[in-house]
């Protein structure tokens, strides 16, 4: 099932809504209360929940468990865990939205809402029940909603078939709607289309959509994890301010703690399909009693903080006989230090056509300078659309230049022809985000390390090339098997580090992280850093570190360069911006960052949220 | 160069790793078709055919096909001999050999078969049962030249076509087992023989279509711009003709007609499909991370246009592959059928279609039967292959798809 298919399924089916607006009105009055107590009564109560999905004929795969956990009314719970940790298979399954052809729910298992199990359901009473009183938010807004229609008209379609409003109704609806979830000119953006909107306010649409029939739950799975990080605050205050004004239920999935820390009232933590802890918010946070728990919190890159390694998983999980170090690394650049690569006025544009013979130039990057000093990490930090990718992109020459020069060993290599280029091409590599579309499926781990030895002519034959193979495997932590795979055998952390050891197969002066770790989960994400780290202490290798993640950039960098619409906002060391950022862009920026549990102060006000 | 010395882990030679290698993507795709049962009976079915068209090549079986084994529209051995035209021509036979002994005999059977094909219908026409007489007296007396001229060039025209020697008709089947041509030539042999043409034509043109598609997608959507123009544009030329038109118009340039001709036929004029699909994966994929990466580490246009993103649309490729085999089966069948295809001495699915046409007439269905009934056989198998085949390759269509 696609997304959207699923987005429709969870918010557009075709009910009676007439029989529930009894309860709606009855519960119209309670939403004004200020204060009002957050009720210790069941809404969702999943008991001993186990699912599994056949693999093939022979073999099924338990992706849940058993668990247990209940969704009190008008609270926010989190599910947190990593990839394959079952949680959204498990929200999925709240809502009856499991594929049934190969998801297999135990028929011992039991999810109550409103005095019926929603497992035993008959898919007629599902579809009355989606939309109207669970509704669903997903993570990537622009393939949740219809391209071809307008945003109004998705709104007017749910409202009229769940609401039995007439028209003229509906659109008077869907208008106060976009204007409760914070879009800007309402009346205008309502015949606008998706395509039109940016993503965060994509997803606002999304999130009117699933609060068009005032549902008693609402489950948002993974709602900013696409979204910038200032987006992501909004978004989070959104759901937040909502949940509070429509005495919602929400129940939160996300793989990241620190982003629910400032809206989860309960957190229930996944791991492989069986729950860790789950308690108060409070407690989690403050006093996490399982390893685990406490592993996922010390993972993740702190502001306040920056040990020489970043501790994983395991420092915790076998009960913390590995001796952490958590001694500061120092960090920043100073003007004595040896500069590997001079940029100076880099520029980029791209041209769309326009009309018959007309162009449109748009610049992506403007007026870029920087010096990389050797064996030090630059951070390039922006949002989405500040052309951080493209300076990466085109110091590699996968993008030409259109203006400056980039001075490596006292030639610019923005100018040279291809073949000129090509000795100092394995100079300069690039660690891409995503480790599923960056290494080419067809080839074994083998070919993939020993391809570009083979280009640069590195190594004299092939044995030695093979040899050469092995030892980077050990070097990244890969057992030497890995040789003989194929890249969809390995996990994303495996495969990052197989993308880092092609690079290094180049020997290379320069390596370019372009969200190299972005898609990773907490734990992988720290492996994958200390991992970069220790081969640029051994190599004195630089890094141009490319992220929307502060938190990460502020861990892994000497010196930040922030970017916004292709110009450098702020360029510092990366301590003086975090303590004192100049700029209100940067300051903006520093403000969105999540900050995990801040003692239960959950967001009083949101400013978009005033009518 | 400096990492040279940092790289000092113990040397240790590639053969001590114990390793068993990972199924590769085909493996899997192999694996997934196997438990496809519809897949793999259709494949089954395919390699019967194909097996038959390979052994008839070698000349392993059906070799004399162009034999008269049986009389002329010798019925199917399954329905037996045919009561009303077969009756009259039993009495004829005999007749016939023991009247002119020794060596003449054969001639004298052979003229007074030639005679006049059509009598029987005739005679069926004019009101029935007067067909014995009308077929038995120019049979058992020489008057046979009297009515037909051009009986012994005929003889010898024939002679040339088929190869068959008027000796080797001796002894003549009444029945054959899937019944016999209008010159008594065995249908089910024909049929096998024909699946030698019309397997080989459909493979063959689908390899040079598939390969000219693949090879000008590549080369278009690879390299965009103004040579993806150039490409779109003589497709766009190319797809503007009526397809039958430009096969007639190939047909009528290349003058010649033959195996080779048809193949080339099909193949310059079927590439055009390919050629979009390829060219839509090569767009598609030449954007994607890993081809990024390939031109990071310094491959050459060429590397990563066919070593690195080839395999990965391959599967299109043999997917198309299987579906033009099917289409061009059927456009041979049709092609000859029209008598644009195969010349009269290559028996060929459709040529068989074409002589059945004549046939019908006189209601003997059975050439029809064989030729439609093994096409029909192959093709829908093929095309159930087809499907197995496209699902075990890219599961994701299915449905199935993994997290």
């Amino acid at each position: 099932m696609s997304m959207r298919e699923r987005a429709r399924s969870a918010g557009a089916q075709i009910t009676q809504r007439r029989n529930h607006d009894q309860t709606v009105g009855a519960r119209a009055p309670n939403t004004r209360g200020e204060g009002y107590p957050m009720s210790t009564e069941t809404l969702v109560s999943v008991h001993d929940l186990r699912i599994s999905f056949r693999l093939d004929r022979d073999h099924t795969f338990e992706a849940v468990k058993g668990i247990s956990f209940d969704i009190p009314r008008n609270a926010t719970v989190a599910l947190v865990g990593e990839s394959g940790s079952g949680k959204s298979v498990t929200a999925l399954s709240v809502l009856g939205l499991l594929p049934p052809e190969n998801a297999i729910v135990d028929p011992a298992s039991r999810i109550m809402f409103g005095g019926r199990n929603i497992v035993d359901l008959s898919m007629r009473d599902l579809r009355n029940l989606r939309g109207a009183e669970i509704s669903m938010i997903f993570q990537e807004p622009m393939t949740s909603l219809n391209p071809v229609f307008t945003v109004g008209y998705q709104l007017v379609e749910v409202l009229r078939l769940h609401m039995g409003k007439t028209p003229a109704q509906a659109r008077k609806r869907a208008i106060e709607l976009l204007d409760e979830v914070g879009i800007p000119d309402p009346e205008y953006k309502v015949n606008a289309y998706p395509s039109q909107l940016s993503g965060g306010q994509q997803q606002r649409v999304m999130i009117a959509m699933a609060i068009a029939c005032a549902p008693k739950l609402l489950i948002a799975d993974e709602p900013t994890t696409a979204l910038d990080v200032t987006i992501q605050k909004q978004i989070l205050d959104l759901i937040a301010a909502l949940q509070r004004r429509h005495q919602m239920s929400v129940l939160f999935i996300t793989h990241d703690l620190a982003v629910v820390g400032e809206i989860a009232d309960h957190v229930v933590v996944m791991r492989n399909g069986e729950i860790r802890e789950q308690g108060p918010a409070k407690g989690v946070f403050e006093t996490p009693q399982d390893a685990y728990t406490q592993a996922l919190l010390q993972c993740r890159p702190r502001l306040d903080r920056r040990p020489v390694r970043l501790p994983v998983i395991e420092d915790f999980m076998d009960g913390g006989a590995h001796a952490m170090n958590l001694t500061e690394r120092p960090r920043g650049i100073s003007s004595g230090d040896p500069i590997v690569l001079d940029v100076k006025g880099l520029g980029k544009d791209f041209y769309s056509r326009e009309g018959l013979f007309g162009r449109r130039r748009f610049e992506a990057v403007k007026d870029v300078s920087f010096r990389l000093p050797k064996g030090k990490t630059l951070g390039l930090v922006g949002e989405s659309g500040s052309g951080k990718t493209t300076v990466g992109l085109t110091l590699m020459r996968l993008h030409e230049a259109s203006a400056g020069e980039a001075i490596f060993e006292g030639r610019d290599i923005l100018s040279m022809s291809q073949k000129q280029f090509m000795p100092y091409k394995r100079r300069i590599q690039i660690i891409f985000q995503n480790p599923y579309a960056s290494l080419n499926p067809r080839f074994t781990v083998g070919h993939i390390l020993t391809e570009p030895m083979h280009i640069h002519g590195i190594g004299a034959s092939a044995q030695e090339r093979t040899e050469l193979a092995f030892e980077l495997l050990q070097k990244v932590d890969l057992p030497e098997v890995s040789f003989y795979k194929y890249p969809h055998e390995f996990s994303g952390g495996q495969r990052q580090r197989i993308a880092i050891a092609r690079c290094l197969t180049m020997k290379p002066d320069i390596l370019i992280c372009d969200e190299s770790v972005s898609a990773l989960d907490v734990s992988v994400q720290a492996q994958v850093l200390n991992l970069l780290q220790d081969l640029q202490d051994e190599f004195q290798l630089s890094y141009i570190f490319i992220s929307h993640d502060l938190a990460v950039v502020k861990y892994i960098a000497d010196e930040i360069m922030v970017m916004s619409e292709g110009r450098i906002v702020e360029i510092a060391n990366s301590d003086e911006i975090y303590r004192h950022p100049r700029e209100a862009y940067t300051q903006r920026l520093l403000a969105s960052i999540p900050k995990g549990w801040r003692g239960g102060a959950k967001v009083e006000s949101d400013p978009t949220l005033t009518a | 160069m400096a990492h040279d010395t940092v790289l000092n882990v113990p040397k240790r030679t590639v053969r001590e790793v114990p390793h068993t290698v990972s199924p590769g993507l085909w493996a899997l795709a192999w694996k997934r078709l196997k438990s496809d049962h519809v897949g793999m009976v259709s494949l089954a079915i395919v390699a019967v055919f194909v097996a038959m068209m390979i052994a008839s090549a070698a000349g392993l079986v059906a070799r004399d096909w162009a034999k008269e084994a049986g009389v002329n529209y010798a019925p199917p051995s399954f329905i037996g001999a045919d009561v009303e035209a077969g009756a009259p021509a039993s009495p004829a036979e005999p007749a016939a050999q023991p009247a002119p002994a020794g060596e003449a005999a054969p001639a004298v059977e052979y003229k007074s078969e030639i005679v006049d094909p059509l009598a029987d219908a005739l005679a069926e026409i004019r009101g029935g049962k007067k067909t014995a007489g009308a077929d038995a007296a120019p049979a058992a007396g020489d008057a046979g030249k009297s009515v037909d001229p051009l009986a012994d060039v005929m003889a010898d025209i024939r002679k040339d076509a088929t190869g068959a020697s008027p000796a080797a008709a001796e002894a003549r089947a009444s029945t054959l087992p899937l019944g016999g041509d209008k010159w008594g030539r065995d249908v089910l042999k024909k049929t096998i023989k024909g699946s030698e043409t019309s397997i080989f034509v459909g493979l063959a043109a689908a390899a040079v279509a598939t390969l000219l598609g693949t090879l000008f997608g590549a080369v278009a959507g690879y390299y965009g711009k103004w040579v993806d123009d150039c490409f779109n544009w003589f497709y766009s030329v190319f797809n503007s003709i009526p397809y039958l038109l430009l096969i007639l118009a190939v047909a009528a340039v290349l003058q010649q007609k033959g195996t080779l001709t048809i193949i080339l036929i099909l193949g310059l004029t079927g590439w055009t499909g390919t050629f979009r699909l390829i060219r839509g994966e090569y767009l598609k994929h030449k954007a994607r991370e890993y081809v990024q990466a390939a031109d990071a580490i310094g491959a050459s246009n060429a590397r990563r246009m066919y070593v690195h993103i080839f395999p990965n649309v391959s599967h299109v490729v043999l997917v198309q592959l299987s579906i033009y085999t099917v289409g061009f089966i059927k456009a041979e069948v049709i092609l000859s059928f029209l008598g644009f295809g195969v010349p009269v001495d290559v028996v060929s699915w459709g040529s068989m279609l074409n002589e059945a046409q004549n046939e019908l007439i006189l209601g003997k269905w059975w050439q029809l039967a064989a030729a439609g009934t093994a096409m029909a056989i192959l093709v829908t198998a093929f095309s159930l292959f087809t499907d197995a085949l496209r699902d075990a390759l890219d599961p994701k269509l299915k449905g199935l798809a993994g997290a």
